[in-house]
């Protein structure tokens, strides 16, 4: 008995496995910065080349850092949700121009939308290397003491957003450090 | 599922492909004959160091690093746009006299473990570094005990009938005929 038993097992365990595997996006990389403060950077923004942005900006309430491209496809399927977001005011967002031609980046924001609070220009991608990005798009969701609670890799989606970012935002309003202004 | 990083990407711009779903046979022709360009373009772009040393030392450490836009090549082996990058990364800390150990710890500050192509054994890494060496010695028992239990079917024990029977077939018969 045990002798067709086995092997069917392993089979079963195998089969099992494959499945999760599959599952799995390789791409997907844990990020080591959750439950670290935003790394520091100090850029122009971008509808004002003269004034800086710097990670003091993410403090004080819930925010999303999201790092955007003109030349990124990927964040047009993305836009209209964080416009959406934006327009219901649920989170402020603030954009990391990475590595774009400001003229790009501005042309972009103008024929789209422009869902951020305000973006910084990264145009040698020097931030982007600080806060790990490897494809763009990517979002960070920053909770009110300047912590990264989660980072979306990829175009945001519906799901994540109902599912893991809104009630992350949510639980982070009530134990915030900072009362808002 | 695509994210870039390759500015290479710009291309699809161009030829409107988001728009129009027509085919439109020279665009298509044009982007093929520049996506293979673009590669070895952008690995013209060499970092070089005078010392021999130095330069054995940079081409081992990239080649340590995993690149995470093309998961499946090193920082050396990329062409990705990111991969550049990080290479004038590492060629610029060397240059500041950087260590080996503060430049991965650079990468996996950045990246996570996953950057490294030997992740360091931790409890989370314990599977990967263990888990061959638990298969072969899984493997090894079940062979063993298959390989046993075959012989043991084939050294079957008689019974006492049968027994008795084996006798009378090979010997001759005891009553005084001979």
């Amino acid at each position: 008995m045990s002798r067709y038993l086995i092997p069917l097992l392993v089979f079963i365990a195998l089969v099992g496995l494959f499945a999760i595997g599959l599952r799995m996006d390789p791409r997907r990389v844990p990020s080591p910065f959750i439950g670290k403060p935003a790394p520091a950077f100090d850029l122009p923004q971008l509808h004002a080349p003269g004034q800086r942005l710097t990670q003091e900006i993410l403090r004080g309430r819930p925010v999303l850092l999201n790092v955007w491209a003109s030349w990124c496809v990927e964040c047009r399927h993305e836009h209209g949700l964080l416009l959406q977001l934006a327009r219901q005011q649920q989170v402020p967002i603030y954009g990391l121009n990475y590595k774009d031609p400001r003229a790009d980046a501005l042309r972009w924001l103008e024929e789209f939308g422009n869902p951020y609070v305000i973006s910084a220009v990264d145009e040698e991608g020097g931030v982007g290397i600080d806060y790990g990005v490897y494809g763009v798009p990517e979002t960070f969701v920053v909770d009110a003491a300047g912590i990264i609670r989660y980072k979306h890799i990829g175009a945001l989606t519906e799901k994540a957003v109902n599912e893991t970012i809104l009630p992350l935002l949510n639980s982070g309003k009530g134990s915030s450090e900072r009362s808002g202004p | 599922m695509f994210r870039q990083v390759n500015p290479a990407m710009k291309l699809s711009r161009w030829t409107g492909s988001e728009r129009s779903h027509r085919p439109r046979i020279f665009p298509c022709l044009l982007l093929l004959v520049v996506a293979t360009c673009l590669p070895v373009h952008a690995a013209d772009t060499p970092l070089k160091f005078d010392d021999p040393a130095q330069e054995l030392r940079y081409q081992s450490l990239l080649s340590e690093l995993r690149c995470l836009v093309c998961q499946n090549q090193s920082l050396a082996d990329s062409h990705a746009d990111l991969a550049q990058d990080l290479r004038e990364e590492v060629h610029g800390m060397m240059a500041q006299g950087k260590g080996n150990d503060e430049i991965l710890a650079f990468m996996v500050q950045r990246y996570g473990d996953f950057v490294l192509y030997r992740p360091p054994v931790r409890s989370g890494t314990w599977i990967l570094w263990f888990g061959p060496f638990v298969l072969l010695l899984i493997a090894v028992t079940a062979a063993v005990r298959f390989s046993r239990g075959r012989n043991r079917g084939t050294a079957q024990v008689l019974s006492e009938a049968e027994r008795d029977r084996l006798q009378k077939l090979l010997l001759p018969p005891t009553d005084g005929n001979s």
